[in-house]
């Protein structure tokens, strides 16, 4: 496992790498046409071939790979920070405050994720810019994705609260702020860093379903959505297998984002 | 009896909260209140400046008031973008979700279950290597790529939402079938030469009841949140499509009332699950 372990860890560090150094590595801009050149097969100067539009399938890997890789661990940050406030201040006052925030979880619980998202999306605008779009897309996600690790996190500051050496500290006159910041938080790393190791997947993979219904990141700003939305015009008459690239690529980051974290670790 | 008021209570405070939530989200939508009679030309600009006051002036308490005044009528509304009753659009396309979502929970927890089953009983590390491949697999892809695989391979989309809730089911009754496996009384059970299938009937199976029921409440909400790629990319005519379609014409009416309507029947689902399960713990123990 340990071994696993280390080899997901260092086949995200490549593609992350890679992908950051889009600008060196890729051939030409994503956004480039190739009108000569619609659907071509992969060649020396497309490594991957052409899409649709004629634009390089290499280069738009690359920075959609980039998109993904850097915005879903914002958003998992900025889940991490909403649940850490909202649930550290219930788990640690207590009382009406601990109920309203379970109250406000259990309510955002309760809404289908999917459907919440799409209801939230279709209120902000849809004709933008590419990059605000990506905007929207990842802070939606952080700041929808919260309630579950919320949850959590109050139910565990709530065991250290009441744990010993919190009420030794309160005796000698430590004030909540001390406590939070001294005490209660350095406990509560592993579960934060768990949570986001969770998070990350999972926003990579609604992202991909959000791009796939053309409710993500706009055209042209390449993102692991839109490029499995090519699947779609798959066909048998114009096969070509390098089409499935960017789907391996996927399937590979998400499942070394599930094996950087340990068995006890998972959700499930 | 207390345990029921709670129930009810939690169901109708959430049904309330989350309907004053959606009215207020409907009420400051983008296009709220634009009328066509905006569009009829003997109108000067006076008339339609006081026709948008007069929507406007509003306010979202009102409006939740008018709201639940119509939905204790049985009316949600109409849909702006497809000029229909909702309740008229929920009354088509709500009975093909429900036999998507019945037909892939049946396959999932089937294929799950049964996998689980088969990993914890013969211990065998082939059948765990095999199906731990496939539900990390399954959990590695998005709902809509495997849409588009399936209509790719031309395998009818109803079988679909059956391998999303397959790796969540296995993998968690798996866990939670290995450890009632390694009891001490089916340890005893398994010393005394018990019959395997006895073993899991009368000693596994009841210990993990209470959490495999909770599980399938759980269940009922990914598959219905999964029918939202794979109906709008397969082309099913279900509400997963009708809120991909309000979602991309900016229908809130539509998209609230149907993301209402889904929370109601997930909160009702789960709670069952977990009273079900509660009752099969008592009685178990």
């Amino acid at each position: 496992m340990k071994y696993i372990r280390a080899l997901a860890i260092a086949v995200l560090l490549i593609v992350a790498l890679s992908s950051l150094l889009a600008d060196v590595l890729a051939p030409s801009s994503y956004a480039r046409q190739y009108r000569d050149l619609p659907d071509a097969s992969p060649s020396m100067q497309h490594p991957l071939g052409t899409d649709d539009l004629g634009r390089d399938r290499f280069s738009r890997v690359l920075h959609g790979t980039r998109v993904s890789l850097v915005l879903a661990p914002v958003a998992a940050l900025l889940t991490c920070l909403l649940a850490g406030i909202v649930g550290g201040a219930g788990g640690f006052f207590g009382g009406w405050i601990e109920r309203c925030v379970m109250a406000a979880t259990d309510l955002l619980l309760s809404l289908p994720w999917l459907f919440l998202l799409l209801t939230v999306r279709a209120l902000l605008p849809l004709n933008v810019s590419p990059l605000t779009s990506v905007a929207i897309t990842f802070a939606l996600l952080g700041c929808l994705g919260w309630a579950g690790a919320a949850r959590i996190i109050c139910a565990d500051v709530h065991t250290i609260a009441e744990s010993d050496f919190i009420l030794t500290a309160r005796s000698c006159g430590s004030h909540s702020f001390r406590l939070l910041w001294r005490h209660v938080l350095p406990n509560l790393k592993p579960i934060l860093l768990a949570q986001f190791w969770i998070s990350i997947p999972v926003f990579i993979l609604t992202e991909a379903n959000l791009g796939m219904l053309g409710l993500g990141i706009s055209e042209p700003m390449p993102s692991w959505g839109s490029l499995l939305r090519e699947l779609g015009s798959y066909s048998a008459l114009s096969a070509q297998p390098v089409q499935f690239v960017p789907l391996v690529l996927f399937v590979i980051v998400v499942s070394s984002f599930h094996l950087v974290l340990s068995k006890e670790e998972l959700p499930v | 009896m207390s345990v029921l008021a709670k129930f009810v209570a939690k169901v109708v405070g959430i049904v309330l909260i989350g309907g004053l939530l959606g009215a207020t989200l409907v009420r400051f939508a983008p296009g709220f209140g634009v009328d066509e009679e905006e569009l009829d030309t003997r109108l000067n600009s006076q008339s339609i400046q006081n026709l948008r006051a007069q929507q406007e002036s509003v306010s979202v308490g009102r409006f939740y008031a008018d709201y639940l005044a119509r939905l204790l009528h049985g009316d949600l509304g109409v849909s702006r973008t497809l000029q229909q009753p909702v309740t008229r659009l929920l009354a088509d396309r709500f009975p093909e979700t429900l036999k998507s979502v019945a037909l892939g929970l049946t396959l999932g927890w089937s294929l799950g279950l049964s996998f689980a089953i088969a990993t914890v009983l013969t211990r065998a590390w082939v059948v765990d290597a095999l199906a731990s491949f496939l539900a990390a697999l399954l959990l590695c892809l998005p709902a809509a790529v495997l849409a588009i695989l399936f209509v790719l391979a031309r395998i009818p989309a109803q079988f679909l939402l059956g391998l999303v809730v397959f790796p969540k089911v296995f993998r968690y009754s798996r866990n939670l079938l290995a450890r009632s496996a390694s009891l001490p009384h089916v340890l005893t059970a398994r010393a005394k030469g018990l019959a395997t299938g006895r073993i899991l009937l009368w000693h596994i199976l009841p210990t993990a009841a209470p959490q495999l029921l909770a599980l399938a409440g759980v269940s009922i909400s990914l598959a219905f949140t999964a029918a939202i790629p794979v109906e709008a990319l397969c082309d099913l005519p279900g509400i997963g499509q009708l809120a991909w379609k309000a979602a991309l014409g900016r229908d809130i009416t539509l998209l609230i009332n149907l993301t209402m309507i889904v929370t109601l029947v997930t909160l009702l689902a789960n709670s069952m699950s977990e009273w079900a399960g509660r009752a099969f713990g008592a009685r178990a123990a």
